[in-house]
Formats: structure tokens, sequence, C-alpha cells
């Protein structure tokens, strides 16, 4: 059986991590992870004509990179999971038309990341895909427009607010083996406690991540200093210190070992309000950086949490309160033996 | 999905790790913001009375065209979206505020074309200012058309 209690899949000893790519913009490039990212641009427009196209960019230079350096082309590869957080998932779609790849597209507004590569480190283990290639993207300015103001908007937001990364993240699943094992994932529950501010989004996904990390722990048996890290997608300065009171009330202390995306992808004087966030800040971090350290060894296992806000501008304007979701995968470095 | 008490639970318990709105800095800012935008406009207003045939009933359209153009071109060029930031209410309620919103729009929607993008979305942020503007004018001015019948 790879299922352990109700949500976490246990894979086998064939799921690996082979390549990432990743793209990010100007305000990511010159953040503090900006020398891990593969491909960078010093203009929000990309060279594209508009925001929408600017994101497809980063998409296919994130998936061209991957491929790049895994040597494959796209008639390797059997399936494309991907999405993105605009209407429809377009982004992932005219990706897809490019690369034409099988394509499934996902949504899980910011949580997309890690729901990718849970979903494609499944295929990989269950036998029905050799290769699977998860990618997902955000833009500030598509971001903006569509679940906010426009960009050039002179609107005042609060200090709880987020700021989505312009970026995109691909990774590269097999059964081929690597330095990074894909080992286990846990499907988390939308969760809502009551919060309407599309504007703190922090607090609206904490209850998401403290569900799911908790039910990942109890489930695989493991303590939190299991792990390395315990990375949470983009919680932000507000969301990060709610997750961990949320766990610590359950019994669970992962203050040691937690780190958020979202306050890791940016230095603290660039103007961010409370952090980075979209689905890129977990895939820039988890696939520009993370992996680097596991790739390394200087990361041997971490749960990588990625939240996601499933916020709608007309259900909130109909007075709704924001869903939220996150979803945790667990990579573990194959290097110095660990088991 | 939680129940009211549990919500209500959940915002009391993440009260003290939520940042506080710094509302004396906002009204600060906005004030000074606000009223160094009022000053150009008076400014303004001396000009056109001083150096053009303009009394002081009938400066006030130039001005505010003038005030209209230098936010747009702000706008263009990506800077008042920032004093926006700063200034709040501020840089929100002039007419400049008003100049920024449909400017914004109009350049977020270049993209889908002259017609269905700029001239469908114009007035997205803007066109609830104009509606409760035009209800607003014509209530008071019944009452006071009523006021002025009775007395």
């Amino acid at each position: 059986m790879k299922l352990l209690g109700r949500q976490t899949w246990k894979f086998g000893d064939e799921v690996y991590l082979n390549s990432t790519g990743t793209a990010a913009g100007p305000m990511e490039s010159e953040g503090p992870l900006g020398a891990m990212f593969d491909v960078k641009y010093n203009d929000l427009h990309c060279n594209e004509k508009n925001w929408e196209l600017a994101e497809r960019r980063l998409m296919e230079d994130s998936i061209e990179s991957c491929l790049k350096k895994a040597k494959l082309k796209n008639e390797d590869i059997n399936f494309f999971l991907a999405g993105d957080l605009l209407n429809q998932v377009v982004t992932a779609n005219y990706a897809a038309r490019t690369n034409e790849i099988p394509f499934l597209g996902v949504f899980g507004a910011c949580s997309t990341s890690m729901e990718s590569l849970a979903v494609g480190a499944a295929l990989v283990d269950g036998g029905y895909a050799k290769r699977v290639v998860a990618a997902v993207s955000s833009h500030n300015a598509t971001a903006e427009r569509q679940f906010r103001y426009p960009t050039e908007y002179g609107g005042q937001k609060p200090d709880t607010a987020t700021f989505t990364v312009t970026g995109a993240g691909a990774a590269l699943v097999s059964s081929e083996p690597s330095s990074i094992k894909i080992t286990a994932a846990t499907i988390g529950k939308v969760k809502d406690f009551g919060i309407k501010d599309p504007f703190d989004m922090g607090s609206a996904m904490a209850p998401a991540a403290a569900d799911t990390i908790a039910a990942h722990l109890k489930e695989t048996g493991n303590d939190p200093d299991y792990y390395d890290l315990i990375v949470t997608g983009d919680l932000s300065a507000v969301g990060a210190p709610i997750v961990k009171m949320l766990l610590s009330e359950r019994g669970v202390d992962i203050s040691k070992n937690h780190r958020d995306c979202g306050l890791m992808v940016y230095r603290p004087d660039q103007e961010v309000f409370a952090g980075g966030s979209g689905c890129a800040c977990s895939a820039v971090v988890t696939y520009g950086h993370l992996v680097k350290e596991l790739q390394s060894g200087h990361l041997k296992r971490i749960l990588v949490v990625a939240t996601g806000a499933l916020l709608n501008p007309t259900m909130i304007q109909q007075k709704e309160s924001i869903p939220t979701i996150a979803h945790g995968v667990v990579l573990e470095s194959t290097k110095g033996g660990h088991n | 999905m939680s129940n009211k008490e549990q919500q209500q639970a959940y915002a009391e318990k993440i009260k003290p790790l939520q940042p506080k709105p710094p509302y004396f800095m906002n009204c600060l800012k906005a004030f000074l913001v606000g009223g160094f935008i009022c000053i150009i406009g008076e400014a303004l207003q001396k000009f056109y009375m001083t150096y053009f045939n303009f009394n002081e009933q009938t400066a006030g359209n130039p001005t505010a065209a003038t005030l209209i153009l230098i936010s747009a071109l702000l706008t263009g060029i990506g800077v008042y979206d920032k004093i926006g930031q700063f200034g709040g209410a501020g840089s929100a309620v002039p007419v400049t505020g008003f100049a920024n919103a449909v400017t914004s729009a109009a350049l977020e929607h270049k993209s889908e074309g002259i017609v269905l993008g700029i001239a469908t979305n114009l007035f997205k942020l803007a066109g609830a200012v104009i509606v409760f503007g035009a209800v607003s004018a014509y209530i008071f001015g019944m009452i006071r058309y009523a006021f002025k019948i009775l007395m």
C-alpha cells in the first residue's frame, strides 16, 4: 500500500527529481537568491508585448532550461503538468501549445507548485509515466490585474499584503536515478477560517499549512526535526508566526527548522510588504535554491509545503471568505548514504 | 468548514501577530500629500488668473485640467502608484486620484485593443465615482430646490 493514513502518499524507491529550471523577473533576480536562477530578466515585460506574454515567456524559459540540463527534448517527456494563477490557467495552456507534450492543467493557486510535483511523482511511481515535467508560473502584473487593481493604480496597500513573485519553475520527475529522491507527498484539505481580506493571505493560509504539516507528521510518524527544513510556500511575515503558533497548540514544534519561501526570495529592504507570494514563490525558491542544497548534500531531507489562497475576486465581492489549501512534498538527498 | 465561533476565535488569536495599521502616520502622510496637491492647484489657479484671462470662478477648469494632465503623465511613467502607496487617501481623493484611476485602467487594458480594451475598461474603477457623483448631485439639488420653494 502506497497510502499512509488518509492523505499521504509514500512513493517507492524509484521516483527522482532529475532536473529543474527557473526563470525570474527583475526584483527576484536582485534578491538574495538571484544568483541561483537560470534565466533572469531585468524588465518586467521580459522582452514581450504584454504582461500575459511575459509570464508565458517565463514558464517556457523554465521548461526549456530544465530539459536542457537533463539533455532531453519535448518528445522525451510523457506528460506536462502545469498551472498558474490566471483564469483558465492560460499560461500553462499556451506553454503546452508550444511544447506539445500531453498535458494536464492543474490549479491550486500558489500551492500548484507542489500539487503538480506530487501528482507527477505519483504518475511516475504508479508506472503511468516515465518522465513528467511539472511547471508553474506567476507574474506580479498579471496577478495584480486579475485579482486586484491595474498595475499603475495608486491605491494604498496595508503591511499585511504580499507581493506576487514574477517567475516560473519547472521540474523533471522520472524513475531514472539522480541526486534527489521524491519520497512522500501529503495532499491538503481546503481550510477557511473566515478571512475575507485579499490583502492578508498569510492569515488566511496559515491554518491550511498547519493542517497539512500536522497530517503529514502524524501519518508518516515523523517528528518535525526528522526534516532539515520544513518550508512553507508564501505565508510571509504575517502567516509564518501564525502557522508556528497553530502547530505548537497541537504539540508540534517547527520553530527551529521552519522557513518561508516568501521571506527567502526577497531581501528585507526590498519593498514587498509582508513578503513574496504566487505560484512562482515556492517554485523558484525550491527549484532554484533548495534543490541545489539537496544536490550538494548540505540539506538531507526537506518538506516543502506550498500554500494556496483559492481567491476569486467575484466571490470576495459577494462577501465570501477565502478558502485555502496546502500540499506538501518530501525531497531527500541521495548524497551521503542517508536512509 | 469552520463555524462562526471558530472563525471569531481564530481572528482573536491571530490579532497579536498581525501588524497594526499605522493610522496616525497614514493620516499625517495623507494630510501632507493631499495638502501639497492642493497647493499646486492653488498656484495653478493664481497662475491662470494672473497671466490669462480667467477669474476666480472660471480658473477652476484649466486648473483641474492641468492637474489631470500631470497625474496622467505621472501614472504613465510609473510614479503615481508610488505616491499613492505613500499618500493613501491624500493622493486618492483629489482630482489627480480620479485621473490616476482612469489612466491606469486604460494602460492596463491597452493590450486588448482600443474599443474592447481601453474604451470598455476606462471607467472600471472611476465609474463608481461618476455614478455616485451624479446621483448625490441630483438628490442634493432637489433638496436645495425644495428649500428654495418653501422659504
